[in-house]
């Protein structure tokens, strides 16, 4: 196992891609503590900026990180296997194009946390940031595969282009929750913030807590007693199921809770 | 000025009707010349290498609104492909729509010096020519989209052809480019009310005429202003199943224009019109019967639009084309636009793959085009960047033409259904480095009519490149990878007789000409109170501020010619 912790306070974003379970095997402590990374501008390796020091009797977690990494980037991106836990907060990208193994945040994630990620496990145990799952900018291909568990509260845009996987936050998420998903779950145990769902085409939102505001592209389909979340979890209803975006042709399904939405009954009348 | 001395490599020169001789190159001034004191001049040894003359490529599509707009709309694109700033060189991004400089040295790189941007609407001419100015490393022009115009339909409608090329004339020069482009003839106009016209024969809303009008019509007024290049045509119905009928017939409307002398018409990106097949379950090829054309008349020129299997960004004035290409592709993002009185256009990003089935044959048909025209003077190689894919994937479209192992190494990774489509089993032939300095340079100058590009003989251009191929030691079919590689990274490329590429590295920058046409009519055009009555009514820009002025260009080079008119 590798510790690593910050030898002080960031003031400009490090890109730390080499941070990686896959970069690091097979390579001495010396040979990865040369590894390249930046500060801003500057080019530096990641001893410049990190004390590591390796634990030989311990093999799991591969690579463990203490300290205040919330002006880190790109910590395990593209990572296929072996795990990194995380004792802090986490900056952007943290497990972009993960596909595979598993990456533990005892805090809170910033932007694009596992964003496009294709498989493997990401547990956050405080709050993640914007566009948690979505793909960076301009891109229309979002995760595909894998969980996102977040025990806290997520940001807006979370979820966006999902293609398959599953999230789950323990939480409230913002606004644009599933924003153009095809696929996939999301379950929110509190509130969400309006307008999720808009553009899906396909895909699951369950929201236990209130709806903000539901988009009028949805239109009222059936109450189900209960809904599966993944092959471990169900949620208990009963739910309202909309269906939409119709404005897109969509299928997609917006579970919202009766018992926390009485507003949404008016639609009841229509079905 | 130094003067340079290239000794001991291995010339190849078709203008020339020099392949493979080993022979000594002299530059002065810019200019090749007979020779030079070897004593003063910088001395580059090519013993062992090619020595070609700069690539000049026919159609790509580097600069402008829509290329701008692309950009704008795929940030995905350029994350990818990030390049760095060095000491000389400027940072940007790259993939299918490299940044201004970044296509500068890219082009450079590969040994290209002359590129061509094949589609400009004339509103959007200066700012074009802005983005001209910030491409380093090449020369370059203009085509101005003139098929749709609206003063050039009305006067063809009328049959006034001679007034149609006065206002030709005065438009090439008002928006400083180099040839006529004509997309989808009457297509544009009529998708600006939402429709498009199928065949040679629909008419065009609002005006009493036919494509077929507008392609004869045009070429005729090319050939009265003495233009360098012919018309340089997007055929009606691109990308539709079983347009290669469509674009037979444009080639033989265009047979009645051609007086035995030389080419009235340059297809382009024919690979997109050689379609077979009634829809896209029965897709095929209509190579062999576009080929058996071409093979059979000599009234013609095409560059092919190679697809390159890339995730690309798809850009055409054809604004029709790309909302099919919209509804077929699953809802991409996209732009599509109608440009006043001029044009339209449209952008989507596509991904070509391997495994789709069409889009395995589309991959097919312009190798198989590239093959079956026997005559390499007819074709120039170009892959529509970015249509096809972007231009510094043209070392990849060489290797499938000079080597049938690499052409079955791509076909074996293809769709099945695609691979047994394929004709390229049944094509031997494989381009030999004499051709391919053809379809790249000598036969695309030629094409052009620049008389100073794509060759090495005394007076031309000092545009040269060289590659690390031996052409005594290599067998280029069988060692298709290293010759690869050597063509997209050239050991020196010279513009303008000073070296701007060495060792693969660029070493100095120069800004290219942005070449452009004065037309001299006999009676010279006078914008009359009616047009400027057209201008208040029609269009959004004042006529004033219209044409491109002269302080738009940083290094034009200004070529006169007389027209008959």
């Amino acid at each position: 196992m590798i510790t690593i912790t910050p030898k002080r306070k960031f003031d400009v974003p490090i890109q730390a891609a080499c941070i990686n379970v896959d970069v690091f095997t097979g390579k001495t402590l010396n040979e990865i503590k040369k590894l390249a990374i930046t500060e801003g501008k500057e080019n530096l390796t990641l001893d410049d900026a990190f004390d590591l020091t390796e634990d030989k009797t311990l093999e799991t977690p591969n690579i463990t990180l203490t300290g205040d990494f919330s002006k880190v980037k790109r910590i395990g991106q593209g990572m296929k296997t072996g795990e990194i836990i995380i004792n802090g907060n986490v900056g952007m990208h943290t497990g972009e194009k993960l596909a595979g193994g598993k990456i533990v945040i005892n805090g809170n994630s910033d932007g694009w946390t596992g964003s496009e990620m294709k498989k493997g496990l990401i547990e956050i145990h405080g709050d993640a940031g914007d566009y948690t799952a979505s793909p960076f900018r301009g891109n229309s291909a979002g995760m595909k595969g894998g969980l996102i568990t977040v025990d806290g509260n997520v940001g807006s845009n979370v979820g966006c282009y999902l293609q398959g996987g599953t999230i789950k936050i323990k939480g409230s998420a913002g606004r644009f929750l599933g924003h153009h998903m095809s696929d996939g779950t999301i379950y929110v145990e509190k509130n969400c913030a309006s307008r999720a769902g808009t553009f899906m085409t396909g895909g699951k939102i369950i929201i236990n807590g209130t709806v903000e505001l539901l988009m009028p592209t949805f239109t009222i389909d059936s109450i189900k007693p209960k809904v599966k979340v993944d092959a471990t979890q169900n949620a208990q209803g009963p739910f309202y199921v909309f269906l939409g975006d119709i404005a897109e042709r969509g299928t997609g399904k917006i579970f919202a809770l009766k018992t926390t939405n009485p507003e949404l009954a008016t639609y009841e009348k229509y079905l | 000025m130094t003067e340079i001395l290239i000794k001991n490599g291995f010339v190849i020169d078709p203008l020339n009707n020099i392949n493979c001789q080993k022979m000594d190159i002299a530059i002065k001034d810019g200019k090749i010349v007979e020779k030079v004191n070897e004593r003063e001049a910088k001395v580059i040894d090519a013993s062992g290498l090619t020595v070609m003359a700069g690539g000049v490529d026919i159609h790509s599509h580097i600069a402008g609104s829509e290329v701008n707009i692309g950009r704008m709309l795929r940030p995905d694109d350029h994350v990818k492909d990030v390049v760095r700033k060095t000491a000389l060189t400027r940072s940007g991004t790259g993939y299918s729509i490299p940044s201004t400089y970044v296509t500068g040295y890219r082009y450079s790189k590969m040994g290209y010096t002359t590129v061509m941007n094949p589609s400009m609407a004339a509103m959007k001419a200066k700012h074009a020519h802005e983005e001209l100015n910030d491409i380093p490393l090449i020369d370059k022009a203009v085509f101005t989209l003139l098929g749709d115009w609206w003063v050039a339909l009305e006067t063809i409608a009328k049959g006034d052809l001679e007034e149609c090329a006065r206002h030709i004339a005065w438009m090439i020069r008002a928006t400083r480019s180099y040839a006529i482009k004509i997309v989808n003839p009457g297509g544009l106009e009529s998708w600006g009310f939402g429709r498009n016209v199928h065949s040679l024969d629909d008419e065009v809303p609002n005006f009493s005429l036919t494509p077929r009008d507008i392609i004869t019509g045009m070429a005729k007024v090319n050939a009265m202003l003495n233009m360098p290049h012919t018309i340089h045509l997007h055929t009606n119905n691109l990308g539709i199943p079983g347009n290669y009928k469509t674009t037979i017939e444009t080639m033989q409307a265009l047979e009645s224009v051609y007086k035995g002398d030389k080419p009235v018409g340059h297809i382009t990106h024919i690979q997109f019109s050689s379609f077979a097949g009634d829809n896209w379950a029965h897709f095929k090829s209509g190579a062999a019967e576009i080929a058996n054309y071409l093979n059979a008349h000599n009234h013609m020129t095409i560059d092919i639009g190679q697809v390159t299997f890339a995730d690309t960004t798809t850009m055409t004035a054809d604004g029709p084309f790309e909302f099919s290409l919209y509804e077929l592709g699953g809802h991409n993002k996209w732009v599509n636009s109608d440009v006043e009185t001029e044009s339209s256009g449209g952008i989507i990003p596509f991904h070509f793959k391997k495994k789709n089935a069409v889009n395995a044959i589309q991959w097919s048909i312009g190798l198989e085009l590239s093959l079956m025209i026997k005559d390499p003077w007819k074709v120039s190689m170009t892959t529509d960047h970015p249509n096809g894919g972007p231009f510094y994937h043209y070392p990849r479209v060489f290797a499938w033409l000079y080597s049938r192992k690499a052409r079955e190494a791509t076909l074996k990774k293809c769709n099945k259904k695609a691979q047994r489509k394929s004709l390229l089993p049944t094509l031997d032939r494989e381009y030999t480095l004499y051709e391919l300095a053809i379809i790249t340079r000598a036969g695309t100058a030629k094409a052009l009519g620049l008389k100073n590009k794509g060759h090495l003989g005394i007076g031309a251009d000092a545009d040269v490149a060289i590659y690390n191929i031996n052409p005594e030691t290599t067998d280029i079919a069988q060692n298709y990878k290293p010759v690869r590689k050597a063509f997209s990274n050239a050991i020196y490329t010279i513009k303008d007789g000073e070296i701007v590429v060495k060792d693969k590295e660029i070493i100095a920058i120069r800004p290219g000409r942005t070449m452009w046409l004065d037309v001299q009519t006999k009676e010279p055009y006078r914008i009359n109170e009616e047009m400027k009555r057209k201008f208040k009514e029609y269009w959004t820009v004042e006529f004033d501020n219209y044409p491109v002025t002269d302080h738009y260009i940083k290094v034009p080079e200004k070529i006169t010619i007389q027209a008959s008119v």
